[in-house]
């Protein structure tokens, strides 16, 4: 089980330096096994730095991360094998396929692992079928596909090493709405059919409304607000003062609103606002 | 971290050699170097080393700043000295050893003259930022231009090539997060294992400083960049009274030491 439990997380860049800045502070959270998260945050208020603790890419300048009940940070040895269980897409991964082939490059993370080549072979198949990368495209070179598939195959390339807590970090940020579409769509199926936590960070109000069960929003390195998305997008202007949107069918309910349209219910989702205006025309009469 | 590495030893102020023309703080450089190569006794050697500390006064270089510049030459100034020290003839300071004080003189002279020599260079690096440096080299190159020489493209070449420094630091630093997170190792194994796991980041950092060159090579058309002819700049450099005043001390200063050098001083 990859429950991860953060307390009192501090982290400070280029500390004992001019340069000193705190990048979070005392951050405590726990998500459990198998939550689809959304974590959302004006640029720089530590959303990426919080992401590459959880994995220990980062270490903390104070506070404990733990992942399944063991301190990452105990040693050398947990620091490693915490990568197993927490795989991050950075953003724009397509930037980081080195391999001469798309299986390759999938097997990267795997062969790391030290596994038998069946293993290996077993993993990067099912990565590219979570993925949708066409086993077609396996001995094609990924630097000549189109950047919607060298995206899909860099997710593959850490779904591949089977992680319990998958996290990407803007996973749709350049792409066209199709792409971005598929994309999260392939997101929630791999949520519901592997039962891992999935932990998305975008600047996207409307993906995140659409899909996260839970939202942390982050605001000047602590956590300003954590809850459901019902919880979190009926507070407007709290979010406006961080600096961040409410999806667009939030903004449309409370134009309308504004307006004298009697709008029932809490609207994050475009299904809920086309429910929402249909009752309206109902009881209206019309 | 990659990105606690300091680069671009430009330290930013506002004092008289802050202010100075590049060009002028170029020539002053040759001069200095040249001055400095003059000196052959004590007391040039007192000059020049009290030249250089009037300069570093005036431009507010902290010594420490120097001194951490000096760290990577330790082993060439030890050695040069050492080498001075064992290799002159003359009076044996303990009779049998082959130390000298004729050689305990000249390494000492040496260890001054790499000193001063490279304290000199570090002040105009430090008080010019490397795009006026840049700059500078091309106005003052700019002659050669009519031996068909390509100085604007080389002194252009120059300045991205600074520029792109940090950009693809920041890179390299992201690429091998990436890849340590799908769990590769850079700091175990032997020797060829290790230069075998650059290649996850080498490959991807290619790949993007080739993209990044071809959307500069639009981005820098698309503004209608067709190379140094004709090209005005916003920053036009301009000698003020303070340039020449700086040079016809520096052209003293260096004819100075000509005539210290005559009477062996």
């Amino acid at each position: 089980m990859s429950e991860i439990r953060v307390e009192n997380l501090r982290h400070v860049y280029s500390a004992g330096t001019p340069f000193e800045k705190t990048a979070i502070e005392d951050v405590s959270l726990t998500i459990p096994q198998g939550q689809f998260v959304g974590i959302i945050g004006h640029t720089g208020s530590g959303k990426s730095t919080f992401i590459q603790h959880l994995n220990a890419l980062l270490q903390p300048s104070s506070g404990k991360v733990f992942v399944g009940g063991k301190d990452v940070n105990e040693s050398k040895y947990t620091r490693r094998d915490v990568k197993w269980q927490v795989g991050i897409v950075f953003q724009y991964p397509e930037y980081q396929l080195f391999e001469e082939t798309v299986y390759r490059d999938i097997a990267f993370g795997p062969r790391n692992m030290k596994l038998s080549e069946e293993e290996i072979d077993a993993r990067v198949r099912e990565a590219a079928k979570f993925a949708q990368v066409d086993e077609e495209l396996f001995e094609r070179s990924p630097l000549e596909l189109s950047g919607g598939q060298k995206r899909r195959i860099a997710i593959a390339g850490v779904i591949a090493l089977r992680p319990g807590v998958l996290i990407l970090d803007e996973p749709t940020a350049g792409l066209d709405p199709a792409g971005c579409r598929q994309i999260l769509d392939n997101l929630c199926e791999y949520h519901r059919r592997s039962g891992s936590t999935v932990i998305i960070v975008s600047h996207n109000m409307d993906d995140i409304a659409r899909i996260a069960e839970r939202i942390i929003a982050f605001d000047h390195g602590r956590v300003a607000m954590d809850g459901t998305p019902e919880e979190i997008f009926s507070e407007p202007e709290r979010l406006e003062a961080m600096g961040l949107d409410v999806p667009r069918a939030t903004s449309l309910a409370m134009a309308l609103r504004d307006a004298g349209v009697p709008l029932r219910g809490s609207i994050y989702t475009h299904d809920q606002l086309l429910g929402a205006v249909l009752r309206a025309k109902e009881a209206a009469g019309c | 971290m990659l990105k606690d590495i300091t680069l671009g030893q430009y330290f930013p102020g506002d004092t008289i050699v802050h202010r100075l023309d590049p060009r002028s703080k170029l020539i002053l450089v040759v001069l200095y170097i040249a001055a400095l190569f003059q000196a052959a006794g004590w007391l040039s050697y007192l000059a020049v080393t009290a030249a250089t500390a009037l300069c570093m006064a005036l431009s507010r270089i902290r010594p420490k700043n120097i001194f951490k510049g000096l760290r990577p030459m330790l082993f060439i100034i030890a050695l040069t000295a050492l080498l001075n020290l064992f290799y002159t003839g003359g009076h044996e300071i303990v009779p049998g050893w082959r130390m000298t004080w004729e050689g305990l003189e000249k390494s000492v002279q040496m260890i001054l003259r790499i000193v001063l020599l490279i304290t000199g260079t570090f002040l105009l690096t430090y008080t010019t930022s490397p795009i006026a440096l840049t700059d500078g080299l091309e106005m003052l190159l700019s002659p050669l231009k009519k031996l068909r020489v390509p100085v604007h493209e080389m002194t252009i070449m120059m300045s991205m090539a600074l520029r792109f420094i940090p950009t693809l630091i920041e890179e390299t630093d992201k690429i091998m997060s990436a890849q340590k997170a799908r769990g590769a190792d850079f700091e175990t194994g032997r020797l060829t294992e290790r230069a075998k796991a650059l290649l996850p980041i080498l490959v991807p950092l290619f790949v993007s400083a080739f993209r990044r060159a071809d959307e500069l090579a639009v981005a820098m058309e698309s503004r209608c960049y067709h190379g140094g002819e004709g090209r005005t700049r916003m920053k036009v450099l301009r000698f003020a009274a303070r340039d020449w005043a700086a040079l016809a001390l520096g052209a003293l200063f260096l004819a100075g030491m000509i005539v210290l050098k005559r009477f062996g001083l």
